[in-house]
């Protein structure tokens, strides 16, 4: 790592993902992938859609299963134990690219349900946390609204927003822009900006080159179910080793 | 066309004469007379009702006898109402002893108003279940008497509307979370909890209501201990019960397999776990889609419970036929016909409502 900030600020191994392969039915969709994220770290994986980036965050909190491989999170294993699986999810939270908030339920309560119910937190003090963070995502008067009354640059604070309010170790981003409107990404970016600059050890599945240049720690590349390059994000973007990242940063850099 | 003044001023819609557009007249054009098929068709339905309503106005009021002391006296044309007047207890209540109608007029009474406070959906919650528990072993009180100074009366003689509403009210209540069960086991990873499930639903629909009671009425009897004998009112209740769950289950199942997969994912990345991820996430939302077909299914099994009557249980329609063959009051099936069916229906219209009421309050802020 040739950035020294970021050198000191990170600290610890936090996820580490050794030898992981996964396949769906015949389709060999993770290929030996080996990744470590530190504790502050902030990883962006980008590829080619199909390429395996999503299974691959999506593994990390067993939303999918991996065949072969180990996956360590937090210092947990995951295996098909549900006493672990469970331990990691409450220190991984996930924003999903369709939002996946709770229709019905308000936006605080929203929030405050995991809180409450798996952290055990009084109603009260969940709700004070949960208001905190729509401040954060600068929407505090949606409180009592229903996410079907919300854009979708709404919904998607709120959905970061919801993670939050566990607050988790470390947050995981697929696609989080993917399905918004042009105009409503850039509040969506600003939130995650924001939440990096304080130091959450992030792992984003992200085509948004410029938030990537502008959070990334290490950038990873992914093809074909495989990790193809890594680096900090000065020498991937100036300086591509493969011919399948230059050939994939020309399409997406192009317009 | 081609040569269009564009200098010209482009000609300004003509004030016409403002046309009617509110009171009953614009309605009516509006309505029933806006073009030539529906004009035809508004007056074929003005013919029909021509022809049908007044003849019924006159046999249920104008011909009627209100009054009579017994049926021959009746015999007019128009309704017997007198029959009502003479027969209606015995159609409530059946062959509870007269003098103590009190008890299934609670009872009915008790029913109504817990299912009105549950209507509330503000009191949804811990103490309406024990209000339920307690409505119900109050119903048991009541009916079977031998305490509080009440005297017992078996259940051979629970008749009528009381009946009718503990068969279905419980039926429903009791079915309800079995089926909720069933629905989940159907869809769980385990394949024996699956294999139960559907092997239970699969059983009980494709067999008949009518044969289920008379299992439980006959064959189960039989299949018993010599000397171990279970109510038949009970037998019939429990049968009523596993009908009615196997159908919940699969409209539950319905609303289950409409959540969409990120709801699970969501309520799973948040560590919710599999019976808080049911309970608060997937249920309320698949409950509340399937509310149409899960208030069809209690109507049409609140109406069903008259089936027991092939067991030899009076339900309402059980009494009301039973109140036909008294020698007095011979031959006023249409009386006794209107008058329990003003009685189902009083019950299935406000079901509906309540449904549609309950869709609105759901949907609310909800819609995208």
């Amino acid at each position: 790592m040739t950035d020294t900030a970021a050198e000191t600020r990170v600290g610890e191994p936090i996820i580490e993902l050794h030898h992981v392969d996964k396949w769906f039915g015949e389709f060999h969709v993770l290929r030996d992938i080996n990744l470590e994220v530190k504790k502050g770290e902030r990883v962006v994986v980008c590829g080619p859609s199909g390429s395996g980036k999503s299974t691959m965050i999506r593994c990390i909190n067993r939303l999918e299963e991996h065949q072969q491989g180990q996956i360590i999170v937090a210092g947990i294993e995951l295996t098909s134990d549900l006493k672990n699986i469970e331990a990691i999810r409450r220190e991984v939270g996930m924003v999903f690219q369709q939002f996946n908030l709770f229709p019905h339920l308000t936006v605080l309560q929203n929030l405050t349900l995991a809180p409450i119910w798996v952290r055990k937190l009084p109603r009260k003090e969940a709700e004070e946390t949960a208001r905190l963070y729509l401040e954060r995502v600068r929407i505090p008067e949606q409180a009592d609204k229903y996410p079907g009354q919300l854009s979708g640059g709404q919904q998607q604070r709120v959905a970061i927003a919801r993670s939050l309010c566990m607050k988790p170790e470390i947050m995981l981003f697929d696609e989080p822009t993917s399905a918004l409107d042009p105009e409503m990404i850039k509040e969506v970016l600003d939130v995650m900006i924001e939440l990096a600059r304080e130091g959450m050890t992030m792992v984003c599945v992200t085509h948004e080159m410029g938030f990537a240049r502008t959070v990334a720690d290490t950038m990873v590349f992914m093809d074909r179910g495989e990790i193809v390059e890594r680096g900090p994000p000065q020498e991937f973007f100036a300086n591509p080793k493969s011919d399948r990242t230059k050939l994939f940063l020309s399409q997406i850099l192009a317009h | 066309m081609a040569d269009i003044d564009v200098t010209q001023e482009l000609p300004l819609p003509v004030e016409r004469p403002r046309p009617v557009t509110s009171g009953p007249l614009a309605w009516l054009r509006a309505n029933l007379f806006n073009n030539i098929p529906n004009t035809i068709l508004t007056l074929i339905a003005l013919y029909l009702l021509a022809v049908t309503i007044p003849p019924v106005i006159r046999w249920a009021l104008v011909d009627a006898i209100w009054h009579a002391d017994s049926g021959r006296a009746c015999h007019t044309g128009g309704a017997c109402w007198a029959f009502i007047a003479e027969k209606g207890r015995f159609i409530l209540f059946g062959r509870f002893p007269y003098e103590e109608h009190w008890r299934p007029l609670s009872v009915v009474v008790i029913f109504i108003a817990v299912i009105l406070a549950s209507c509330d959906r503000r009191l949804w919650g811990r103490w309406l279940a024990l209000l339920w528990l307690a409505g119900i072993a109050a119903v048991g009180v009541l009916m079977r008497g031998g305490i509080l100074g009440m005297s017992y009366v078996e259940p051979e003689l629970w008749n009528g509307l009381p009946l009718t509403l503990i068969l279905s009210v419980v039926g429903m209540i009791f079915a309800f979370p079995l089926a909720i069960v069933l629905a989940l086991g159907r869809r769980s990873e385990l394949p024996a909890v699956r294999a139960i499930c559907v092997g239970y639903i699969e059983l009980i629909r494709g067999v008949p209501a009518i044969t289920l009671l008379f299992m439980a009425s006959v064959m189960l009897p039989l299949l018993l201990p010599t000397g171990m004998t279970i109510d038949k009112l009970l037998r019939a209740q429990v049968a009523i019960i596993m009908f009615a769950a196997a159908y919940l289950a699969e409209i539950i199942r319905g609303g289950l397999q409409a959540i969409p997969r990120g709801q699970y994912e969501a309520a799973d990345s948040l560590g919710l776990g599999y019976w808080r991820r049911t309970r608060l996430i997937v249920l309320p939302q698949a409950l509340a889609m399937v509310i149409p077909p899960l208030v069809n299914n209690f109507i049409s099994s609140f109406k069903n419970t008259s089936l027991v009557s092939i067991i030899s249980l009076f339900d309402l329609l059980g009494a009301a036929n039973a109140a036909l063959t008294d020698a007095n009051w011979q031959g006023f099936y249409m009386e006794a016909y209107v008058f329990t069916a003003a009685i189902y229906f009083t019950f299935c219209f406000f079901m509906s409502r309540y449904s549609q009421m309950l869709e609105r309050e759901f949907n609310r802020g909800r819609q995208r």
